[in-house]
């Protein structure tokens, strides 16, 4: 069963197209990752799919419920790119009074839940302090909670952590990652390590159309670079006089030196797995490290969206 | 609805909109008839002043209280109808409180409704304060009787035509996208109000009627009523808070 579904979405503004035929799906329970470079159409995805804006074609399905057709508010949470509260009210006051209520919580319920949702997101001791004095990342892990209040089927999340320092981030992630299962997490991103080390799946778009969806390890070996890395313990011009040897085999498409690491990229790579060893055995020069390199998703997202 | 109204009580409450509305309407409520009452022995004190002049003044009546009064009232209420509510969607859109509430089960209508309803209710509270002290100085400084009822009358009126105003505000708020747009927009849509009532066989027609409909009954008894005015004023308040309404639903937040 799907939690999000978007077929041909188009959204123009005037002549800008920010969305040019999105088409995606999004598997239930799944913590989900949604890249693209600036103004490839994230943002504009994430508010027609929270009902903010309307797409100008092409339907959305949110929960099993079309967007514009029924209202799926209740079982989605948003956390906007830049989350904005009003200054003069409290955290606790804000989702306890205002937040809760909405979603039909009692009074009760409503702050017994706050005060989770604030443990959680690690605002605790400034429960009660004004909302006008937050810092970015204070704002944002309070966005965070906003949206996990009422315990939504889909998260809908722009850039979670954009704002956090490392250690907030990582807390966050740890938390975003401990939803799996119980709420589907549609999350966009920059910071591609972020989304590599907790989503399951990931989408990446561009010009507002989707280049390539897939699991986060079938991502990643489908797009795998042939690259193989040696260092060797040897004087430099040793390496690079090895390395000009290289020219001309067929086995090795590409060669490139950082001081005394070599990086070879290999058209076909079982055969240069048996065959390379050899090769660099023969170069009689010391071997200090010699590596196939697992590609990232930032060289996967930057190889796609260059070609 | 509760939820939101509750949400704007308390907004019009911390950040002194409330505050602001009560002592300005409650200050120049109180002031006007002591105005009316001294301003001629004040001019007559002023050094220079030659004694004809003084004797040109009429000796202040009960009637110029209720007219000082209903000036005050009117107009200072008209520019805070102008200042308060400019900013009530307009800053929230541009702020992006609104994306953040409307991205929740809240219908557009609601959070409009909340919005009109607590601001009604700050120009009430700052009425309701002006009144009581107007009328208290009113009786104190003049010897002429001064009907309770019909001045609780005459505010209710002069409410309502702030209540115009409001609700004018508001919907240009709604159009527009940052808070000083919105406040252009609403002084256009003054403007188109007040000009045409300065022309007396139209402005009998405007909300402006209405305060002068009230001073009438106060001051000279049963008068020619001006439910033209009452209705047009009431028919303004439900177009523009349809206007905003439709607005909002077509806008993306």
């Amino acid at each position: 069963m799907e939690a999000i579904r978007i077929e041909g979405l188009r959204k123009h503004f005037g002549r800008v197209r920010a969305l040019d035929g999105l088409d995606l799906c999004v598997e239930r329970g799944l913590v989900y990752g949604f890249l693209g470079p600036n103004g490839a159409g994230k943002t504009t995805t994430l508010r027609i799919l929270a009902g903010l804006a309307r797409p100008s074609a092409g339907r959305a399905w949110v929960a099993g419920v079309e967007v514009g057709k029924g209202d799926v508010r209740h079982r989605v949470g948003y956390l906007p790119e830049v989350p904005a509260f009003y200054g003069w009210m409290t955290p606790r006051e804000f989702l306890a009074d205002l937040v809760a209520p909405l979603y039909g919580m009692r009074p009760a319920e409503g702050r017994t839940r706050a005060e989770e949702v604030l443990r959680e997101v690690g605002l605790e001791e400034a429960a009660g302090r004004r909302i006008g004095g937050f810092s970015r990342g204070m704002r944002q892990r309070l966005g965070l909670a906003q949206a996990l209040l009422h315990r939504p089927e889909v998260l809908l999340l722009d850039e979670p952590v954009s704002a956090l320092d490392p250690a907030g981030r990582h807390e966050v992630l740890e938390h975003i990652g401990r939803l799996r299962g119980q709420a589907t997490v549609f999350m966009s991103s920059h910071i591609l390590a972020d989304v590599e080390r907790i989503c399951d799946a990931v989408a990446i778009i561009d010009r507002g159309r989707l280049v390539v969806a897939a699991g986060r390890e079938e991502l990643l070996a489908r797009y795998a670079l042939p690259l193989l890395e040696v260092e060797f313990d040897a004087p430099m011009e040793e390496v690079e006089r090895w390395m000009r040897t290289l020219e001309g085999n067929a086995l090795v498409t590409g060669a490139q030196a950082a001081g005394r690491v070599v990086r070879l990229r290999v058209g076909e790579v079982e055969r240069a797995k048996a065959e390379l060893p050899a090769l660099v055995a023969a170069s009689g020069l010391t071997v200090q490290r010699y590596e196939w390199a697992r590609p990232t998703l930032e060289d996967v997202f930057l190889q796609l969206v260059r070609e | 609805m509760g939820t939101l109204l509750r949400k704007e009580f308390r907004e019009q409450w911390r950040t002194y909109r409330l505050l602001i509305v009560a002592v300005v309407l409650a200050f120049f409520g109180w002031s006007s008839p002591p105005i009316a009452r001294y301003t001629p022995l004040l001019l007559k004190s002023i050094p220079g002043v030659p004694p004809e002049v003084s004797l040109l003044i009429p000796p202040p009546t009960i009637a110029d209280a209720v007219g000082q009064y209903v000036k005050n009232v009117a107009q200072f209420g008209l520019l805070l109808a102008l200042l308060v509510p400019m900013g009530a969607v307009a800053l929230e859109k541009e702020r992006g409180t609104a994306a953040m509430l409307l991205s929740k089960p809240v219908s557009r209508g609601a959070f409009l409704l909340a919005k009109f309803i607590a601001l009604g209710t700050t120009f009430f509270s700052g009425l309701f304060l002006a009144a009581l002290g107007g009328y208290y100085y009113a009786r104190l400084l003049f010897p002429e009787p001064l009907e309770a009822g019909r001045f609780a009358l005459l505010n209710l009126l002069l409410f309502l035509e702030l209540l115009v105003y409001v609700a004018l505000t508001l919907l240009a708020s709604t159009l527009a996208r940052s808070q000083a747009t919105a406040a252009g927009l609403a002084a256009a849509f003054f403007a188109v109000l007040l000009i045409p009532g300065a022309f007396p066989q139209v402005g009998r027609h405007l909300p402006g009627e209405l305060a002068s409909w009230g001073s009438r009954l106060l001051l000279e008894g049963p008068a020619e009523p001006a439910w033209s005015a009452l209705g047009i004023s009431l028919g303004l308040i439900a177009l523009a808070l349809l206007g905003a309404w439709a607005a909002l639903r077509r806008q993306e937040i």
